[in-house]
């Protein structure tokens, strides 16, 4: 049996004893499965455009949705709501909406995986969203860019899109080199 | 029942590690060429030069010669152009075919079973509109090959995302969406490549150079030859996923009602998926679109009335063709009717090793499972079993794969060696016989860890289809 992988594990991090035959495997598993999570609260996340970005749910009106998003590297943060309304909690450092996307990353991806995206080094502290959060908060980030919400937001409609595309029955020969793995399990 | 040793189906485990002849000598083409496309054509150093000279030389011998050494002289030059690429994604392909013909002939020596004929296939379609985003994927894929794996960045690999865009709404181009969908998603969680310790250039070499095929119009083309008419008695599921893409394969011996041999096929269905619909919400996905998941879990049959079938064994399921029959044992399937059921040829261009997924019955084994390696030893020597490839949203487990005494499984082979991916195992339990299927819940199901798996998939599909109701349409 394969050891058994994190989620959000990418795999070429592992030792390289656990890598025989790896470079000439087909087959090979490059990025663990997402994780089940709850999407209420945190419809969407991604690591993507040198962000962390996501789209979290208001708490008072259903309506109403936050883009919030912190940079690689500079931890630069923004939050606003999708018509483009500044966040109330952000006018000194990480609001709820951004410490409830990191933990949503942190549950899909892994949080070794979300740190490392991050460029955020956590030194010899095991990473979890709290150590994460600290570790960022800590460097005392500057409020970042806003203008990124409207792209955050069409990725999060094109990401709901694939709910919508029809199901097809002819084969997929393709899928073949992508067989699942119990990593999620 | 028909004991393996006297009505055939006894597998020869011993064929599967002895040595194939010239194996070796094509593969070594290959890692050349994939060494030389990880570090990029952009401006290739004397040893990729040598890679790909490697490819062209080992098809010297074939109609390809011509075409794929200007182009490998081209690339080496650093000045190769999309068509050149063409010509190199399509020498590699015919080298891992003829592996893959060399292993499928190992493979029919091993189960002994019949060979079904092959039905010419109609010329492919006149290709459509389509080709502008054939051309749009080309022309990714060319910028992926002269970055190489050790020289891509974000940028260049967000060039997908238009052209999947483009690709998944039309349901004739799904091949190549999914493909690139899954392709593009593990080299951005790979960027940048500069920084990446080592690479599965096997895969990734695998991934382009089926892309770059796929391009070509007609090549993705797989037409209905015929219908077939009869009893459909289900083996087992192979599940395949990657974050925004799922496909659910049922694997059957079908008995034609005119009386003629019966034959292996497939059934499929596959859609796209947010990367957040996983576990026992890939099977709701599909479980509308085919009646076959109910069927299957329910341990039944089916009888097909003219169910369009293509010259590769693969039913384009209707659910018009098809109604539920009588409880069928898989088991039962496994050991009377799978020993003499014919199996499909491959389309020219599938042939790769990793299109190999042969259904087997094996039994009366030691299983075996040392620190991370699960083993049968079958009169000869062991035959290595792949667990990880079970679904999440599955009854059995790896675990009771170490405890099972009968298995029906898929053959394949990856990175050298075969190994049984396993569908269905059954092991005695207090003096009777269990079966656990991997495919169990594909229809759903009443048991307890399965149904809290079921819950959470629903909830998170109805918190999106909440989301896409009230914001998509504004």
């Amino acid at each position: 049996m394969s050891p058994p992988i994190r989620p959000g594990t990418v795999l070429w991090c592992m030792g390289d004893g656990a890598l025989s035959g790896w470079e000439r495997s087909s087959t090979a598993r490059v990025i663990a499965p997402a994780r089940p999570r709850k999407l209420a609260k945190v419809p969407f996340v991604e690591l993507a455009d040198g962000r962390l970005q996501g789209v979290v749910s208001s708490g008072s009106d259903i309506s109403r949705v936050y883009v919030s998003s912190v940079t690689v590297g500079a931890f630069a943060y923004a939050c606003s709501t999708n018509n483009n309304r500044p966040c109330g909690g952000t006018s000194s450092s990480y609001c709820n909406h951004i410490r409830a996307l990191i933990d949503q990353a942190v549950l899909q991806y892994g949080a070794e995986r979300v740190a490392r995206y991050l460029k955020c080094d956590l030194g010899d502290t095991e990473a979890d969203a709290f150590s994460l959060t600290q570790a960022m908060v800590g460097t005392h980030p500057m409020p970042g860019d806003s203008n990124a919400a409207a792209t955050v937001f069409s990725r999060f409609l094109r990401h709901l899109a694939y709910l919508e595309f029809d199901a097809t029955t002819a084969p997929l020969p393709e899928m073949q080199w992508f067989p699942p793995t119990r990593a999620v399990a | 029942m028909v004991p393996a040793d006297e009505g055939g189906g006894l597998m020869r485990t011993d064929l599967l590690t002895e040595t194939v002849d010239g194996l070796d000598e094509a593969l070594a083409a290959v890692d050349a060429f994939d060494g030389a496309l990880a570090a990029g054509l952009l401006r290739p150093q004397p040893a990729q030069a040598a890679g790909l000279l490697e490819l062209a030389d080992a098809v010297a011998g074939t109609p390809l010669a011509a075409k794929v050494t200007e182009a490998a002289d081209k690339a080496a030059a650093g000045a190769a152009d999309e068509n050149h690429f063409v010509a190199l994604a399509a020498a590699r392909t015919a080298l891992l075919g003829s592996v893959h013909d060399a292993l499928g002939a190992r493979v029919e020596e091993a189960t002994g079973r019949p060979r079904g004929t092959h039905t010419q296939a109609d010329s492919p379609r006149e290709p459509g509109e389509q080709v502008n985003v054939l051309l749009a994927a080309r022309s990714w894929l060319s910028d992926l090959a002269r970055c190489g794996w050790q020289g891509m960045d974000h940028d260049v690999v967000s060039g997908a995302a238009p052209v999947v865009s483009a690709l998944l709404p039309e349901p004739g181009l799904r091949r190549l969406a999914a493909l690139l969908d899954g392709f593009a998603a593990e080299l951005a969680a790979s960027c940048p490549g500069a920084s990446l310790k080592s690479v599965p250039e096997r895969r990734w070499a695998d991934l382009w150079a089926r892309a770059m095929l796929l391009t070509v119009p007609g090549a993705a083309d797989a037409p209905e030859t015929g219908t077939v008419t009869g009893r459909l008695l289900p083996l087992g599921a192979d599940v395949q996923e990657h974050p925004t893409a799922v496909q659910a394969q049922i694997h059957a011996v079908l008995e034609p009602a005119d009386g003629s041999g019966a034959r292996l096929v497939r059934a499929s269905v596959s859609a796209p998926k947010p990367d957040t619909v996983v576990g026992a919400g890939l099977w709701q996905l599909l479980r509308p679109h085919m009646s076959l998941l109910e069927a299957l879990s329910e341990g039944r049959s089916m009888e097909l009335t003219d169910m369009p079938v293509t010259a590769e064994g693969d039913l384009l399921w209707s659910d018009d063709h098809a109604r539920k029959g009588e409880p069928a044992d898989a088991f039962a399937t496994a050991r009377v009717a799978l020993p003499t059921a014919a199996e499909a040829p491959t389309a020219p261009l599938d042939r790769h090793p990793s299109r190999l997924a042969v259904p087997v019955f094996v039994e009366g084994y030691a299983a075996q499972a040392a620190e991370d390696e699960l083993t049968f030893t079958i009169a000869g020597p062991e035959l290595h079993v792949d667990a990880d490839r079970i679904p999440a949203a599955s009854p059995l487990t790896p675990q009771a794969v170490a405890k099972s005494g009968a298995c029906i499984g898929l053959l394949r082979w990856d990175a050298g060696r075969f190994r049984l991916q396993p569908l269905a195992v059954e092991s005695t339990v207090r003096k009777k016989t269990v079966a656990l299927h991997a495919g169990a819940w594909a229809g759903g199901t009443t048991d307890k860890v399965g149904a809290k798996g079921e819950k959470t998939a629903t909830d998170a599909v109805k918190v999106l289809r909440e989301r896409a109701g009230r914001l998509l349409r504004k």
